[in-house]
């Protein structure tokens, strides 16, 4: 009971840090994408431009003299900038913004339509949102427990040929997945031709629930691998260098003299603590990704978060710029504060409380 | 420090690494002198006139080793050279003839025919109207240009030439150069080896003049091979390495360094100022970077010093914070800064004199890893179309490839050459930076 307290109180100190993280993360979002109020100016003048428009082409304003139309112009495009706020001072309304964000209340987009003819941010943000996932959750998934498996049997032959492979091999972790994205697209959609060079299903999107996956399937395996040579060497390299640590500790000694299994020592003496740094060094990588994400997914045309969020800047749509910012600043968070739960399950310095936590 | 320094020796890797960041660092030496920054700018904008002579998307001359056929290179025929007939027809005008031979010995097609015209000593504004004909080894004859009527000067391009095709039944460039009475298409004509000619037939004032040239575009060129606007890829290729080494290097040092003199600061001064750092490492964590990038580059500057500047600043509180912070509680506690602050120094030189110069080889190896995940920001800013507009970058050659459907229609070496100074680069640090890794931390040396 009192270790789920403490567990409770980390968690809840690190949701309101990370909480705290997020309103940072928007409010940067806005100053930058609002130009210091340069981008309100720019709306205004549109405003400006389609009320003239409209006042122009109304029949019933064309005998008035010109001075007149022009004062029905400035009074509606006044009426149109109060609707939307445009009046208020700039804090004011980038607190407005703020909150709007904060709140997921996301506003309508300029330009950009949803699938669903919809213009809703919210609604072309969540449309994406599935493709990212399944995109990044697979290779999260898949990188992590294929690293941490391999790391664990390199530190257990520690010195062979396979040992040395990888640990030369650490340096090509340094070119991000889109880089290797490129090179697969290369070998196995432009040379071999038997993967495809991107998207996510065939076109048309084949009707059949089985078909349909096989096709999403068959897209994904490069992106998926991409991420995948991207990460693994300098995961497999460094966890290996924390079992390796680990597993040179008295106790591990101890435990092998006591005649324990070689299982059951790895399990207990060796994974348990060095889990944690492991989640740390996990952490940073899942935030990397998703960062990572936004050019590969415009390598790789999938159709997620990242390339709706490259649309929405070319085309200048503030109001959906801001709010793929959002849902990143919350995804981010969400992976950290998962991570930071699953670390303080299983590190039991937090469970205990005792002592501040120390980087590895 | 310098001892350790040279047990690098002993990793191959790290010879290996050194060797390429040497070479890079010749590479944009010789490049900033060669091709001084204000002319690869203009080289890269392309503008009318600077690349005529190159073909569109020819591949390296390099292909020519691995392939069995001897693959068309440009052949440019200068009229000063061409055999000249006159005849005189009236008081002051002329007949001319002149007749450019192309030597063609290749086993594929060229890509273009393109002839350059320009005419010298005529009153401006006047029509000049010349004939062509066109004569293969065969001794075939094909009427190219009838009466073409032309001002000062023209650019003819033979073989886009849409009533040549309809005549020909092939392109110009296939059709000219096989046999011309066939009516087949491109892919089932044969190649002629042996030697063309360009009549070109006018009538001229009696003292004017043709000059300009006729080019056979080829299939291959250059070191590296030219993109859709003629471009030759050397240019970039080798501006890359500037470029590149630049924005790597800064970031790295800016970062590295910032990020290291604050945890140091931090962690002596403990208290506030440590935790006030430590929570900004927390939160600066989640600032999705890489969209703040994008944001700057789309509203308001694609400039790559602005970039490098919010680089740097959003990297100062990054993960590296908390290393640091960790080594440096422990250096506070060793011996000779206790007796450094028996003796009465100050904080400010405990921090930069003793304290950080000790730290100093814990981030060297840091530093040298870092950079090539900066070189890489650049070319991913690059690829997704945010690249410095003016400068030419690895990244751009990439981003240009890839809007072109290089890897879809076959122009391989467009996206291969670039990735390949990329990865060199990447690897050519890391390997560095790996195995100071191992001399510095002696926790990983006894691995």
């Amino acid at each position: 009971m009192r270790d789920f307290l403490r567990v409770a109180r980390y968690s809840l100190v690190k949701a309101i840090l990370l909480g705290f993280a997020v309103v940072v993360a928007v409010f940067i979002t806005i100053l930058i994408v609002n130009m210091g109020g340069r981008l309100d100016d720019i709306r205004k003048q549109e405003i400006l431009n389609q009320v003239a428009l409209q006042v122009t082409a109304n029949p019933a304003y064309q005998e008035l003299p010109p001075s007149e139309v022009r004062r029905i112009i400035e009074e509606k495009a006044q009426l149109e900038y109060r609707r939307l706020g445009l009046d208020k001072p700039f804090l004011v309304r980038t607190a407005a913004y703020l909150k709007n964000a904060i709140t997921l209340n996301l506003g309508r987009s300029e330009n950009l339509l949803s699938d669903t003819m919809s213009r809703e941010v919210r609604r072309i943000i969540i449309e994406r949102l599935p493709s990212t996932l399944i995109l990044f959750g697979t290779s999260s998934i898949l990188l992590f427990f294929t690293a941490v498996f391999l790391a664990l049997a390199l530190s257990r032959h520690y010195g062979s040929w396979f040992d040395r492979l990888v640990v030369s091999l650490a340096p090509t972790s340094t070119a991000p997945g889109w880089f290797y994205g490129i090179f697969l697209i290369l070998i196995f959609a432009a040379v071999l031709r038997i993967l495809p060079f991107g998207g996510m299903v065939d076109a048309p999107p084949p009707k059949e629930t089985g078909a349909y996956i096989l096709s999403l399937l068959k897209h994904m395996i490069l992106p998926v691998l991409s991420m995948f040579v991207g990460g693994l060497a300098s995961s497999v390299y460094s966890w290996r260098t924390f079992f390796l640590i680990y597993s040179s500790e008295d106790y591990v000694e101890l435990a092998k003299a006591k005649g324990l299994s070689g299982r059951t020592i790895e399990r207990r003496y060796i994974l348990r603590p060095t889990l944690p740094p492991i989640i740390t060094s996990f952490t940073l990588m899942v935030i990397g990704m998703w960062l990572g994400a936004i050019i590969l997914e415009s390598v790789f045309n999938w159709p997620g978060m990242g390339s709706l969020y490259i649309a929405a800047v070319n085309s200048n749509d503030t109001p959906t710029v801001v709010g793929i910012n959002v849902i990143y600043g919350y995804l981010l968070a969400g992976s950290v504060f998962f991570l930071d739960f699953v670390y303080a399950l299983v590190d039991p310095r937090v469970r205990i409380g005792a002592g501040e936590k120390k980087g590895v | 420090m310098w001892r350790t320094l040279k047990e690098i020796r002993r990793y191959p890797s790290a010879i290996v690494g050194l060797f390429i960041i040497g070479a890079l660092i010749i590479l944009a030496i010789y490049t900033v002198i060669a091709i001084p920054y204000s002319r690869a700018i203009d080289l890269w904008r392309a503008g009318p006139g600077t690349w005529d002579e190159n073909p569109r998307n020819a591949w390296p001359v390099w292909l020519d080793f691995f392939t069995p056929q001897k693959l068309p290179r440009t052949i440019i025929v200068d009229l000063e050279h061409a055999e000249v007939r006159e005849e005189e027809v009236s008081e002051d005008r002329k007949k001319v003839e002149l007749v450019l031979p192309v030597n063609f010995g290749y086993d594929g097609f060229p890509s273009e025919i393109t002839l350059f015209l320009n005419t010298e000593g005529i009153a401006p504004g006047t029509r000049v109207r010349y004939s062509a004909v066109w004569e293969n080894p065969l001794g075939q004859r094909v009427e190219i240009a009838k009466r073409r009527s032309m001002r000062g000067s023209e650019i003819y391009y033979i073989s886009q030439d849409p009533q040549l095709i309809a005549t020909l039944g092939a392109p110009g460039e296939y059709a000219l150069f096989s046999d011309v009475n066939l009516r087949v298409a491109a892919a089932q004509r044969t190649v002629l080896k042996g030697t063309y000619r360009l009549y070109l037939q006018a009538e001229l004032p009696k003292e004017a003049r043709f000059t300009g040239r006729l080019i056979v575009y080829g299939r291959i060129h250059g070191l590296a091979g030219t993109d859709h606007l003629r471009r030759d890829l050397t240019v970039a290729l080798m501006w890359g390495a500037p470029v590149a080494l630049a924005f790597g290097l800064l970031a790295a040092l800016g970062s590295v360094l910032s990020t290291f003199v604050l945890a140091g600061v931090g962690s002596w001064f403990g208290g506030w100022v440590d935790s006030l750092f430590q929570r900004l490492t927390e939160i600066n964590m989640i600032i999705p970077m890489l969209p703040i990038l994008i944001m700057i580059g789309q509203f308001y500057s694609r400039s790559l010093w602005l970039m490098l500047g919010v680089v740097i600043l959003l990297s100062i509180f990054s993960a590296g914070m908390k290393t640091y912070r960790a080594m440096f509680l422990q250096a506070k506690e060793a011996s000779y800064i206790e007796a450094a602050r028996a003796y009465g120094a100050g904080s400010g030189r405990l921090i930069f004199r003793y304290l950080l110069p000790k730290m100093v080889p814990v981030i060297l190896p840091t530093l040298i890893m870092v950079i090539p995940s900066y070189v890489f920001l650049e070319a991913a800013l690059s690829v997704i179309g945010l690249g410095d507009p003016l400068l030419p970058t690895w990244g751009k050659i990439i981003s240009d490839a890839r809007t072109a459907d290089a890897l879809y229609k076959g122009y391989y070496y467009w996206v291969i050459e670039p990735a390949i100074m990329l990865m060199l680069t990447g690897f050519g640090f890391a390997m560095v930076g790996y195995a100071l890794d191992r001399v510095f931390n002696p926790r990983l040396r006894t691995l």
